[in-house]
């Protein structure tokens, strides 16, 4: 399949003021290539659950964004800590967000799950020490 | 419903009076967990918090939605408004309580989901 556009953003771990910028810009981006609709506002919403995920939960990671004819692809990779549970962290109401996430009103638990109800492909990979990689897909029909 | 006629409802003060208000409100919500708004928000919605920083904008503005109210009189960091206007999300401050406002909301028709 042919890429026709990719970007990638760095997000940083415990930036709280930039959260947002990525997920942002990601938007920006396919409204000019002419995404629009459900699939612009799905993709904005799983980009910034999955921008907030690296800020809350990540040593640091990078978002990126590939736009082929017929879907649009978000991958989030980091460089740890890893998920033991992925079974546990991919269940409703759980979350291991600390006291500064939770102040600022997130860590309801909502992330991982939320970014699989708006994706039409999700995939999560996550190895202890390693790290954690988020592959989601949206897919284009009608746009 | 339009923002413009949301305003007089809820006798609330348009804190970004450089954003259009013309915009169409479809439905309502109250929530002050961003995670759960995150998965809950919706486009053309009124958002009732008392959470006022960064993150609250880019929350509606990702969501599509129609405004963000601030019960009780709550004033929202400088910071966060100019964030609001850069981005075009209209933040309104309303004396009355979130239970309040989303009465007057109901009472109009103003459902909780579109």
């Amino acid at each position: 399949m042919e890429l026709m556009f990719t970007e990638s953003y760095h997000v940083a771990r415990a930036d709280y003021t930039s959260a947002g910028h990525a997920s942002a810009s990601i938007k920006r981006q396919l409204k000019q290539i002419g995404v629009g609709g459900d699939v612009l506002r799905r993709v904005a919403v799983a980009s910034y659950e999955v921008e907030l995920n690296l800020v809350i939960h990540s040593l640091g990671g990078d978002l990126t964004l590939n736009v082929y004819p017929d879907c649009v692809e978000l991958i989030s990779s980091d460089t740890g800590p890893g998920i033991p549970d992925l079974k546990l962290a991919m269940k409703e109401g759980y979350s291991t967000a600390n006291e500064m996430a939770r102040s600022l009103g997130f860590g309801a638990g909502m992330g991982l799950p939320n970014m699989k109800r708006n994706a039409d492909e999700f995939d999560i990979k996550s190895t202890v020490g390693v790290g954690t990689t988020i592959t989601m897909g949206f897919h284009l029909r009608g746009n | 419903m339009l923002v413009t006629e949301l305003i007089p409802l809820i006798e609330a003060k348009n804190l970004t009076p450089a954003v259009p208000t013309d915009r169409e409100v479809t439905c309502g919500y109250v929530c002050d967990l961003l995670s759960w708004v995150m998965s809950h928000g919706d486009s053309g919605m009124a958002w009732v918090t008392v959470q006022t920083h960064l993150n609250v904008i880019a929350v509606a503005v990702l969501s599509e939605m129609a405004c963000v109210i601030l019960p009780e009189g709550i004033d929202m960091e400088e910071e966060s408004l100019k964030k609001a206007e850069t981005e075009g999300m209209v933040v309104l401050q309303s004396p009355l309580s979130a239970f309040e406002i989303c009465g007057r909301l109901a009472a109009k028709g103003v459902p909780g989901q579109n």
